[in-house]
């Protein structure tokens, strides 16, 4: 761990449970308040925690409380810095159909992965696919990003 | 209406109901699965039922909100009913347009116009 009046780099390797991941992202939410980051900000990387988190209990790790997620965050007055591994085989993100899709409109899941490369500035995997890197700068446009749609 | 949940607060206005999600973050297992359990049977208990679902505390929702939603409307839909939102604040509002599904839902700026065109 590193920490410093500006600088805030942690590690941590946590139960895949809600209760546990609650705590992380709570943590990290707060140092990105005493940051001066503003609400928008905040909304943008809380969004897209919760999403990322979600994705790693369920979908990685099979809702297995046995086993672990590593985080891993970095905090500096110009951006957030996250990267949230589980223990899964992995997924292809672009392989994900997209839910803004006449056919996919209705489905009731499948808007997580949508909603985190909105809101970051930077999605990025591991080849594996069970680790997302995300970044999101303080000085970015207001607004979401729109995703280009993909519909086949 | 015995198991409805405590985070949801009830109006009925004739025959529309109204039902305030009272929780700022919407983000629990718990609090779907509660919402969940609150509004399906009431739909299901209420064939046609003409629900608006007012948004005017949420401040926080993740997208398995966005799937109860979903959910909720096919019942609703299912038994010939009515669904409208109301009272979403702009970063909320955000989310439904990213997703498009402000497309497929109703929503309104406030209470009184989800009301417009209801059986009262």
């Amino acid at each position: 761990m590193a920490e410093s009046k500006n600088i805030l780099h942690k590690s941590w390797k946590v139960r895949s449970t809600e209760q546990e991941v609650k705590k992380l992202a709570c943590e990290m939410l707060e140092t990105l308040r005493t940051h001066d980051f503003d609400e928008d900000m905040i909304f943008a990387v809380h969004l897209s925690l919760e999403e990322a988190f979600v994705n790693a209990i369920k979908h990685g790790n099979h809702e297995d409380p046995q086993k672990s997620i590593k985080v891993e965050c970095l905090i500096t007055p110009d951006k957030f810095d996250v990267s949230i591994a589980d223990e899964g085989f992995g997924f292809d993100p672009s392989g994900v159909p997209d839910p803004r899709c006449n056919s996919n409109l209705y489905k009731c899941t499948g808007r997580g992965v949508l909603l985190i490369q909105s809101y970051m500035d930077l999605v990025e995997y591991n080849s594996r696919g069970n680790c997302i890197h995300m970044v999101k700068y303080r000085n970015t446009a207001p607004n979401p990003a729109e995703p280009e749609q993909k519909c086949v | 209406m015995d198991n409805i949940h405590p985070n949801l607060s009830l109006e009925f206005r004739g025959q529309v109901v109204i039902a305030t999600l009272t929780d700022e973050k919407i983000l629990d297992e718990d609090q779907l699965q509660g919402l969940e359990g609150s509004f399906l049977p009431l739909i299901e208990q209420t064939p046609g039922i003409q629900l608006i679902i007012n948004f005017q505390n949420v401040k926080f929702l993740t997208s398995s909100v966005l799937g109860l939603l979903i959910r909720i409307s096919k019942k609703v839909y299912e038994t010939e009913g009515t669904l409208r939102l109301c009272c979403i604040g702009p970063k909320i509002l955000e989310v439904f347009r990213i997703t498009r599904l402000d497309k497929i839902f109703d929503i309104n700026a406030s209470v009184d116009d989800a009301m417009i065109g209801l059986k009262k």
